[in-house]
């Protein structure tokens, strides 16, 4: 037997690889799942905050600013186990994918309330004006003039940031969340063979790497003009 | 409440343990920020090869691990490579991945920085007789980094913050230290504790992103 054979032989084994292929199937799926969750929740209770924070109350945006603060300055791996092994001492017991999908969830949120806000605040003053003085409210303003220019700029910094904390379902594996990297690690101790952790990497590859080919080309499309 | 999340007497007995985990993390930081910087460096410099050769590989190698997280590629050196004969030990397997992870994105970002330069500068600067790597040097890196400072300062943020995955391979850092802590004492107090020191340690580098980013995103316009 050659080294090369020994190789394949030891990280691409046929056998345990198709003796686990369903299980790394699985992990897809519940990777899948959380990461649909996270995004649409994320990104929806960004935008809600960002648009809370256009209303200009005070003791609100301390607050906002302070959440989003919080969730930017936290490790996302602390802020799970901090939900997992934590709220059970207040006698809530998140199963892990709750607590994955909230804690990734609440950093999306953070993330992506100041991308929000940062695009609000680049439309200029005038453009406020012009709209209110043509009689249009505070609320047709914000919607039919000011967010269809603003979101348009947070497109690039948004799919970036949208990736990077959607791969952070791997982190799920540590409070037993049975994604890939999960479904990966116990098929590794029970077969005593690193294949399933090849066909695992192989699976983030599928599902992340036309994501981030996608993004490459949004990120030219939209892109800001120098 | 207070007894189960911030029970000072708890505080008093572990503080030692976190305070340890504390240091290394701050230990870990110094080491695989530099370790991330030097991978991006090497990247960005490769991507002002302008040949197909090379940018194709580049572009490659950098989706990839855009596209692969962390804690894949930590687990896969951790528990992979034993296989192959290669036992790393948990401190080794972190710091191969940061540089890898890490220096995609510092690469990226540099590279960002380089192209923002004018091809004049460096026209002018081999003009005056300075070579490719002098005026690499002391022309166009300096102005890279300056235009793009706020995205390494983010990019160091978040690498920062990553060191907690050295708990999942047994590197003894703050959340590792935590973690500990709350299985002696079956309490939420340590890791309550590790969250409010991530949290001051971290907080003003994001207030000041905050303001970085608000107004650049304002400028573009």
């Amino acid at each position: 037997m050659t080294t090369w054979d020994r190789f394949t032989e030891t990280f691409f084994n046929a056998k345990v690889m198709a003796k686990y292929l369903p299980d790394i199937l699985s992990g897809m799926v519940v990777t899948i799942e959380l990461a649909v969750l996270i995004i649409v929740s994320g990104l929806f209770a960004g935008l809600v905050l960002a648009l809370l924070r256009a209303l200009a109350i005070r003791p609100l945006n301390w607050l906002i600013i302070f959440v989003v603060d919080l969730f930017r300055s936290l490790p996302p791996l602390v802020i799970i186990v901090l939900i997992y092994f934590g709220l059970p001492a207040a006698d809530i017991s998140p199963s892990g994918f709750v607590s994955t999908w909230l804690s990734l969830a609440f950093v999306l949120m953070a993330f992506s309330e100041e991308i929000f806000w940062a695009g609000i605040t680049s439309i200029p003053k005038g453009q406020w004006e012009a709209s209110r003085s043509t009689g249009l409210s505070f609320g047709q303003t914000l919607v039919n003039v000011v967010l269809p220019q603003a979101l348009r700029l947070t497109i690039p910094p948004l799919t970036n940031r949208t990736i990077a904390i959607t791969k952070g379902t791997a982190l799920g594996t540590v409070v037993a969340v049975s994604e890939i990297l999960g479904q990966a690690s116990s098929a590794v101790s029970n077969s005593y063979n690193p294949s399933p952790l090849m066909m695992g990497a192989a699976a983030y590859l599928v599902l992340f790497l036309p994501v981030v080919v996608a993004a490459r080309w949004v990120e030219t499309k939209f892109a800001w003009k120098r | 409440m207070i007894e189960a999340f911030f029970n000072p007497e708890i505080i008093a007995a572990i503080w030692p343990i976190v305070l340890a985990g504390l240091l290394n993390t701050v230990l870990l930081s110094l080491i695989v920020v530099p370790l991330g910087l030097l991978g991006g460096l090497i990247l960005a410099l490769l991507a002002t090869v302008h040949h197909p050769l090379v940018r194709w590989p580049l572009m490659a190698w950098v989706d990839f691990f855009r596209a692969f997280p962390p804690l894949v590629l930590l687990v896969l050196l951790f528990a992979g490579l034993p296989f192959a004969g290669l036992e790393l030990g948990g401190f080794a397997c972190v710091a191969i991945a940061f540089f890898l992870n890490t220096g995609a994105y510092y690469g990226e970002i540099l590279r960002a920085g380089i192209d923002s330069v004018p091809a004049g500068q460096v026209e002018a600067g081999r003009s005056t007789g300075l070579s490719r790597l002098q005026a690499m040097t002391y022309i166009v890196l300096p102005q890279a980094v300056r235009n793009v400072l706020p995205d390494l300062m983010s990019n160091t943020l978040e690498v920062v913050k990553l060191t907690s995955l050295g708990s999942v391979v047994a590197v003894p850092e703050l959340l590792f230290q935590a973690r500990q802590a709350q299985s002696l004492t079956y309490n939420a107090t340590p890791i309550v504790l590790a969250a409010i020191i991530y949290f001051l340690m971290l907080w003003p580098l994001v207030r000041l992103l905050s303001r970085l980013e608000n107004r650049a995103l304002a400028g573009r316009r």
